[in-house]
């Protein structure tokens, strides 16, 4: 059932579609970092009529699978558009949009625990809407919830196997196509399997030891 | 929506039944691991807290692996790789077996999260009131941690229907996966079939999100 000289054989080939199935998560990421505060910023506008459509694509995006939410995007968008992108770049706008309506929970979490005596004294200084937010809220915000941040980093690396559906050669794709050339598929299958277990639970370590670290640091 | 619909003229009688045919199955496949993952969650989520060494360790390291694993990876190992050991199972058992598990991780971190969140002294008053174990645990512990539970179930009901859609990948016959043959005999109607799908597993997480909302009612009137 497991042959070690096939293990190791494939094992390089494996290795090289994971670095680069990280390198796509961490892209995705950090687009959703970026877009989850864009978020969370949109859904305390003044306006109202923002702050309602800002919801409502957030509570869409997060009720729809990310899968569909690609092929939309790969497969739709172009013929929509005229405007037609690279499944790696689909890809990782695809994580960015999906989990920026989760990281966007994440950041409102971050800006209602920063003491309302904040927002005052901000419009006490007079200071303007921009400043409040860059030089105010978001330092205190942004810093408490960075392991909570790290915790979908881990989610999205699992998620990125999703990506094969729209031909991107991850670990998935290649250990499927590995299996398709030599009929074996057992261990290509368990490395792949291997490699987002041991990715996942070193960065849920090291996510703990960021939490521990930050809570000394605000404790002391 | 069925306005603008029409004037599109969508072939919406040829669509239907094969999107009928999909959501019934979706369905299937989202109630079994449900049950499954419930299951799981109070298995594990209880048995973290247990005096028990062993189930308490097992409980752990469940929780711990099928959290960290990537779902579509163990869909394709359960059912392309499990074969090669022995054990052949079906299109729907892997689905269910892979979701169940998956997700039941999940759950039964909320389960012991909540248990967990009840305070000590609900515990002492009971005991100071001479309530016996079941009174204890049926009016006292199951009530606050059920009304703790519902909404994060609630939510994690509606990752459970999303990851449904990675079925598709072994070729189960899901909801995503009929509007992928829908749109090989359709092709120009792409966007259209690709933005009814969204809609479609819209109103479903909808329909959880309201189902959750009205349990969470009924089961907090107590407070």
């Amino acid at each position: 059932m497991w042959k070690w000289s096939y293990a190791a054989d494939i094992a390089p080939e494996l290795l090289r579609a994971f670095l680069m199935t990280i390198g796509a998560a961490l892209s995705g990421f950090a687009l959703a970092a970026v877009i989850g505060l864009i978020m969370a910023i949109l859904v305390r506008s003044g306006l109202a009529p923002v702050r309602w459509a800002t919801r409502g694509i957030v509570e869409f995006i997060r009720s729809t699978p990310l899968l569909v939410q690609l092929f939309f995007l790969y497969y739709s968008l172009p013929m929509l558009t005229s405007w037609s992108m690279s499944a790696y770049a689909t890809g990782v706008i695809g994580l960015g949009l999906h989990y920026g309506t989760y990281l966007s929970e994440v950041y409102r979490s971050g800006i209602e625990a920063v003491p309302k005596g904040q927002w005052e004294a901000a419009r006490a200084l007079n200071l303007s809407r921009s400043k409040t937010w860059l030089r105010v809220i978001l330092p205190q915000a942004i810093p408490p919830i960075i392991p909570m941040m790290g915790n979908y980093l881990i989610v999205i690396v699992k998620e990125t196997p999703t990506l094969s559906a729209i031909t991107l050669v991850e670990v998935l794709l290649t250990a499927k196509n590995t299996a398709s050339v030599t009929y074996r598929v057992f261990e290509p299958y368990t490395i792949a399997g291997l490699l987002f277990l041991l990715a996942s639970l070193v960065l849920s370590l090291g996510v703990t030891l960021l939490d521990r670290r930050l809570r000394r640091s605000t404790a002391g | 929506m069925s306005c603008a619909a029409v004037n599109m003229n969508l072939p919406w009688s040829e669509w239907l039944p094969i999107l009928a045919r999909g959501a019934g199955v979706t369905l299937q496949v989202t109630v079994l691991s449900a049950i499954l993952a419930l299951f799981m969650s109070l298995m594990a989520g209880l048995g973290a807290g247990s005096r028990i060494a062993a189930v308490r360790v097992l409980s752990q390291v469940y929780i711990q692996v099928f959290r960290a694993v990537s779902l579509l990876v163990l869909l394709f190992w359960v059912y392309f790789a499990l074969p090669f050991a022995g054990l052949e199972l079906s299109k729907l058992a892997s689905a269910v077996l892979a979701i169940g598990l998956n997700i039941g991780a999940y759950g039964a971190e909320i389960v012991r999260s909540s248990v967990a969140a009840i305070p000590k002294g609900q515990i002492e008053a009971t005991i100071a009131l001479n309530l016996s174990y079941r009174q204890r645990l049926w009016r006292i512990v199951v009530p606050q941690a059920v009304a703790r539970m519902l909404p994060p179930l609630g939510n994690l009901m509606i990752e459970l229907l999303k990851s449904t859609s990675l079925i598709y990948f072994i070729t189960l016959a899901d909801l995503t996966y009929e509007a992928m043959i829908l749109r090989n005999n359709y092709y120009t109607w792409t966007p259209a079939i690709f933005g009814l799908l969204l809609i479609v597993y819209f109103l479903f997480s909808s329909c959880i999100a309201l189902a959750f909302r009205m349990m969470e009612r009924k089961f907090t009137a107590w407070r």
